[in-house]
């Protein structure tokens, strides 16, 4: 549904999006994770047909980008990084509007359907100017979803949020996630990109990475097992490093952390060494890194 | 042009629930009606001319032209005073929609509408279009609506078939019912043109405003006796809006780089 070889992006001397390549396929939902200023919004920005690209080419839902922008801004939906409603203006007529740009058939319908799955209905009257953030970030994802498009574009949907309007939200894409639309996710939320995405992306001016929130995790740190003792013993750090497919051994209070491969395959062996040279093991577990700390490793790095 | 319409009734929606608006929109007009229906309020007792020497005091070119029925006579007076004030009328098309034209785009920007909405399939120029025709609308009205409440007060005041006459001729006509409107074109199309380059409301207001001064040119102009505006001169400023209104136009959606319009606003 997306695909982009080899875009940039510049504006002047700065380099804001440097050569993106990626696929997006049909029904997924695409984390997009960077810092602030790391060109998410530019690439959103591309990928919809609001700005140009300076080199590389781009297709969204087969229509190549720059020259069929019209047809992607009709196909697709976009969160934008802010609401930027009509404040003067009811709820509903916001919509409304929205609605007919879009070239919705039935616009009450669609109006009536979005405002009421976001639980907006009884405010419907209301200046948008009299809502809260977290209600005109609704309206402005019910502004997105009029027109049905199959691919939406969120630009930080939870940001600025309270835990519950992000949790409502983030529940919402969950939604949508489910009725196969594709979503190209925007954001710097890791708990939420970790919950919501098949893959993500790390992205700072240029892809740093690319995989499922879980390889990620792999790919970066590797695979630990934690091994929780009765009793700590340096001793037994000696007799687990001596295993050939231990790559790093750690004693942290009682605990005995193991960077392997496989550890599916090589734990009964560690367990033998372990307990035949006295160690008395309560259970075990596998050291489960959040994808805040796969970030933070990979954009540190950058 | 279904979206034409849309973005219209969406501006208007916007537009006149501000009162500065609503104020312009009705009150220079009537302001404008106000002044010469004044001057003949006052001049209505004059009885006769005496003391008043053509190609003096009245220019000649008044006395050939304007008062061909009844030169010398104070109906010949009065055609002169209310034609020195014909650009009084030219002002509201040029004043009226720069208001609400200089706000549009970079409104859009300072409450940062403006991204979703050049995010829909809505093409520049029908963006364009809606918004100009959002603004020029009114001010064509106000000033048809202006025009006609000034000939009706002009008619029961003075009395005067000549009068009368006077205002419904061709040249008071092209002026009102074709140069207004292009005026008014010109001033929206320029107003547009300033909102989407700069960032702050206040500036594109006062830079579009600068499109009034050729028309106040034109104003003091005719009160200082420079020219007189007869049919020919308006028929000739009404070609050059034309081709003006045109240029404007093709610059205007030229220079809307939605590109430098998101990336340049902070």
């Amino acid at each position: 549904m997306i695909h982009t070889e080899n875009i940039t992006k510049k504006f002047g001397e700065v380099l804001a999006v440097e050569g993106l390549s990626l696929d997006v396929s049909e029904g997924e939902v695409f984390g997009f994770l960077g810092p602030n200023g790391a060109g998410k919004t530019t690439t959103v920005r591309m990928l919809t047909s609001l700005i140009g690209l300076t080199s590389g080419t781009a297709q969204v839902a087969g229509f190549v980008v720059g020259r069929q922008d019209t047809d992607i801004r009709r196909t697709v939906g976009v969160l934008t990084e802010t609401p930027g409603m009509y404040d003067n203006l009811s709820a509903q007529y916001n919509l409304q509007i929205f609605a007919e740009l879009y070239e919705v058939k039935d616009i009450e319908g669609q109006v009536e359907k979005y405002l009421r799955m976001l639980g907006l209905w009884d405010r419907r009257a209301d200046a948008a100017g009299t809502f809260s953030k977290g209600m005109k970030q609704k309206l402005a994802i019910a502004r997105a979803l009029l027109h049905e498009p199959r691919i939406l574009f969120l630009d930080e949907p939870t940001a600025g949020l309270d835990p519950e309007a992000s949790h409502l939200v983030r529940e919402f894409i969950a939604e949508l996630k489910k009725e196969g639309r594709t979503i190209f996710l925007c954001t710097h939320n890791l708990d939420e990109a970790d919950r919501l995405c098949d893959r993500v992306g790390v992205f700072k001016t240029r892809l740093l990475v690319l995989d499922t929130p879980s390889s990620l995790r792999t790919s970066v740190f590797g695979r630990k097992i934690v091994f929780h003792l009765r009793t700590a013993d340096p001793h037994w750090v000696d007799v687990v490093e001596k295993l050939p497919f231990v790559r790093e051994v750690k004693l942290v209070e009682t605990k005995l952390v193991v960077a392997m491969d496989e550890p599916e395959v090589r734990n009964p062996d560690i367990i033998r060494a372990l307990v035949d040279a006295g160690a008395d093991i309560q259970f075990v577990g596998e050291l489960r890194h959040s994808l805040e700390e796969v970030y933070l490793q990979l954009v540190r790095g950058a | 042009m279904n979206k034409v319409k849309t973005i219209i009734r969406k501006e208007w929606a916007e537009v006149f629930r501000n009162r500065l608006v609503i104020f312009t929109v009705a009150f220079l007009p009537l302001l404008m009606m106000a002044i010469p229906l004044g001057i003949l309020y006052s001049t209505r007792g004059v009885s006769s001319l005496n003391g008043i020497t053509p190609g003096t005091e009245l220019p000649t070119q008044v006395t050939q032209s304007l008062c061909t029925a009844g030169t010398g006579s104070p109906a010949c007076l009065q055609v002169f005073l209310v034609s020195e004030f014909m650009m009084l009328f030219m002002i509201i098309p040029v004043t009226i929609p720069v208001t609400i034209a200089a706000y549009s785009i970079v409104g859009e920007k300072t409450t940062r509408s403006l991204e979703p909405l050049l995010a829909t399939p809505i093409t520049t120029i029908e963006l364009l279009a809606g918004k100009a025709l959002a603004a020029v609308l009114p001010a064509i009205l106000a000033t048809y609506g202006a025009f006609g409440l000034f000939v009706a007060g002009s008619w029961i005041i003075s009395g005067s078939g000549l009068l009368l006459s006077a205002l419904l001729d061709p040249r008071w006509l092209i002026a009102i019912f074709i140069v207004g409107p292009l005026l008014a074109i010109m001033a929206v199309t320029f107003a547009l043109m300033v909102s989407s380059r700069v960032n702050e409301p206040r500036v594109a207001e006062q830079i579009s405003m600068v499109i009034i001064l050729p028309v106040l040119v034109g104003l003091f102009g005719q009160v200082f006796g420079f020219f007189i505006l007869n049919k020919q001169i308006i028929l000739v400023v009404a070609v050059i809006m034309l081709v003006l209104d045109a240029l404007l136009g093709y610059l205007a959606v030229g220079l809307f780089q939605r590109e430098q319009i998101l990336t340049r606003w902070k």
